[in-house]
């Protein structure tokens, strides 16, 4: 099962996630993470959805979500011509005799400690969600007592932006 | 101008040309209710239960191409919808369904009749609304007769709570948002004229799409041009002109020989505005093999949905028309045109009964018009009519495609006679019409001139079949029993019941029906037997080269 990441520019009103994530359960999609935000137009929100299938899902959930009234912009985030970032907060165990250690891989992987208590402490590290599973890999063994991860977010690289395209609802 | 909410509404009906509301009232209507009572200039069908409301306010979108209107209360008013709504939605009929609702402030309260239909019907509506303030009120009316009549059409819902039909806001007039298709470039078909240019045996199979965008007369030119056979699918009947020597009838499951013959033979299938639903195209795979297949339709997700095309273009059935068809050379292809005359002399179905449907519905013609809205159910009896009637024109046959709602039938047929003003036919079945027999008194109480054809097997004949076929002749849960007197049953609702017993009756009762109808409805007891089959049947999953002609 190949990924794929689809970003999509939404109206900003109440029901458009349900309209959206409705639509993956009845045609039987598959969302590995969805990740909904405020843009810089107070009329859009954005939608960064994570698919898991082949690329005819890929095509028609596209197609599907284009149709919704309600999405106004959609495109696949290519992964050569695009950036993804996520963000993942961990709550690890660190007695006093594990900590340079979780804080030495810290440093290796450019995270940060937020929150530091007598046995845990927090760590958040943002990149590629392929970077943030390798460090969920390392920091393991060390024994993860919560872990939140925001799901992917990206933009495209250059000038093109998801608000040049064509809503499909004028283009017919 | 400062209006009432429900007073708004009004004059947005008017102002989107809605001559015929049908609806059922309640508590959180009541408002809109008063507001049609003092305008009255509004046409309100009152119909015996809101399902009826929302399958006529289809059928009259059907027959009319206009957008049908429909209103229920909130709660089981709402709900009671949805089954409509629904059918609707699979045959893309542009429908606006109004509901009311609890007060904004009950809402989300669990309160009397309160009931989410905006979360119920948003998979099958193509967008809905939960109007929360009087001032969105009036767009939100415009945006959705427009949502309902553009691109792919379909039903769209307006959710009021009661507040907002009470509470006062500014309006003014606005003239309403034609839709416009657009126009398809030549560079866009280049491809396509090629490939039907190099074709040698082409087969056109026309969908609803077709009829939805107008385009019979641009199908008729554009067939004749390039000398390709025409079949049809259900949504598509009357499209083209049955009558047509390039006609071919129904493809599919319940197709005729012909069309599956040729479908074999055809070397590029053009399919305009059909979508492949697995009826026709039983297995997806075989379907497209050896065979170029280019599809046309106005919804992007058609397009290589169920079976993968080699070209498609994503447009208006008749803009693409309007661009293709002057880009061609008028072909010549005499050999395959006698051929696929010769596959059309095909046999009348098996029927063993005493009274076969073919031979009542075959004889209808005699007492129709090319214009004749001939609505149906779902099952037997409408499979026979699509086979054995003969549909001219587009708007003519009125059925439930892709849903395939039983009792569909009566409210389809009560919205497209009140929309067309015309004599209307109804061929049910014993099983549909219990389900939604209700709608008589609709039809008496309007004086309709409605002719209902009701095939009386006593037995739920379609699933019968199945059984005979598929399941070792266990006949579970549909033997009806026959214990109406459907006769009785029309004479206590004030209709006429008159009965077709063997096949002298046909033709002097079917007279005595026509002419009685336009005093009001006529129903019509056919016995038929319980046996007859629908045939050629293509079992489902299967292709075109399993069919059956014979059982």
């Amino acid at each position: 099962m190949e990924k794929y990441t689809i970003t999509a520019l939404v109206a900003n009103k109440s029901g458009v996630l349900t309209r959206v994530s409705g639509l993956f359960a009845r045609r039987g999609f598959n969302i590995e993470s969805l990740c909904v935000c405020a843009t810089e137009n107070k009329d859009l929100s954005r939608m960064t959805i994570v698919l898991g299938g082949d690329e005819y899902i890929l095509a028609q959930m596209t197609k599907q979500l284009d149709k919704l009234i309600d999405v106004k912009k959609i495109a696949l985030a290519d992964e050569k011509l695009s950036v993804y970032r996520e963000l993942l907060l961990v709550k690890i165990s660190a007695p006093a005799e594990k900590r340079s250690e979780i804080l030495e891989i810290k440093e290796i992987y450019k995270a940060k400690v937020v929150d530091l208590s007598p046995g845990s402490l927090v760590l958040e590290i943002t990149g590629e969600p392929s970077k943030l599973n390798a460090f969920v890999k390392v920091i393991e063994p060390y024994g993860i007592l919560e872990l939140a991860r925001t799901g992917t977010i990206a933009l495209s690289r250059g000038e093109s932006c998801l608000n040049d395209l064509v809503d499909y609802n004028e283009s017919i | 101008m400062k209006l009432t909410g429900a007073e708004i509404l009004i004059r947005c009906l008017k102002e989107q040309g809605v001559d015929t509301l049908f609806g059922y009232p309640g508590g959180t209507v009541l408002d809109i209710y008063d507001a049609l009572y003092r305008d009255g200039t509004l046409r309100h069908v009152l119909t015996a239960h809101e399902q009826g409301a929302a399958h006529a306010a289809d059928g009259y979108a059907r027959a009319t191409g206009k957008t049908g209107v429909c209103l229920a209360t909130s709660g089981p008013g709402a709900t009671n919808l949805v089954t409509g709504i629904a059918t609707a939605y699979m045959d893309s009929v542009p429908l606006v369904a109004i509901t009311g609702n609890v007060t904004v402030a009950n809402l989300g309260r669990d309160s009397f009749q309160e009931v989410d239909i905006a979360g119920i019907t948003m998979p099958i509506t193509k967008h809905n609304y939960i109007v929360k303030d009087v001032r969105a009120l009036a767009d939100t009316v415009r945006e959705a007769f427009y949502i309902a009549g553009s691109g792919r059409k379909g039903p769209v819902l307006i959710d009021i709570p009661k507040n907002i039909q009470t509470e006062v806001c500014d309006f003014e007039d606005k003239a309403p948002a034609a839709y416009t298709p657009k126009s398809v470039p030549a560079e866009k078909l280049t491809a396509v004229a090629a490939a039907i240019a190099k074709a040698k045996r082409p087969l056109i199979i026309a969908g609803g799409g077709c009829i939805r965008a107008d385009a019979s007369q641009n199908l008729l030119a554009f067939a004749k041009k390039i000398q390709a056979p025409v079949c049809s699918t259900l949504m598509g009947l009357g499209a083209y002109p049955a009558s047509d020597e390039l006609f071919l009838g129904l493809v599919g499951m319940h197709g005729t020989d012909a069309a599956a013959k040729s479908f074999r033979r055809a070397d590029t299938i053009l399919a305009c505005g059909m979508r492949f639903s697995d009826r026709v195209a039983g297995d997806r795979v075989k379907f497209r093999e050896g065979k170029t297949i280019i599809q046309f339709d106005i919804d992007t997700a058609e397009i290589d949905k169920n079976v993968r095309t080699d070209l498609s273009v994503m447009a208006d059935m008749n803009e693409i028309f309007k661009t293709l068809t002057p880009m061609l050379e008028k072909a010549e292809r005499k050999e395959w045109i006698k051929e696929i005359c010769a596959y059309r002399d095909y046999e009348a179905g098996n029927f063993d009964a005493a009274l076969p449907a073919y031979k009542i519905l075959s004889a209808l013609g005699g007492f129709t018009d090319a214009d004749t809205p001939v609505a149906t159910d779902v099952g037997q009896h409408q499979m026979w009519t699509a086979q054995y009637c003969k549909f001219e024109k587009p708007r003519t046959f009125l059925s439930s495609g892709g849903l395939g709602t039983m009792g569909f039938g009566m409210g389809a047929a009560i919205g497209a006679c009140i929309g067309t003003g015309k004599k209307t036919v109804l061929v049910t079945g014993d099983g549909c019409f219990h389900m939604n027999l209700n709608e008589m008194s609709t039809a008496v109480k309007e004086k309709l001139p409605l002719v209902i054809l009701l095939m009386d097997n006593r037995v739920l004949g379609m699933v019968r079949q199945w059984q005979t076929l598929f399941y070792g002749k266990r006949y579970s849960q549909t033997l009806l029993d026959g214990n109406t007197d459907f006769v009785k049953l029309a004479e206590a609702f004030g209709a006429k019941g008159l009965t077709i017993g063997g096949e002298g009756d046909i033709l002097p009762v079917l007279r005595e029906a026509f002419e009685a109808a336009d005093g009001g409805p006529v129903l019509v007891d056919c016995k038929i037997g319980m046996d007859d089959k629908v045939l050629p049947m293509i079992a489902p999953g299967k292709s075109f080269d399993e069919i059956m002609t014979k059982f």
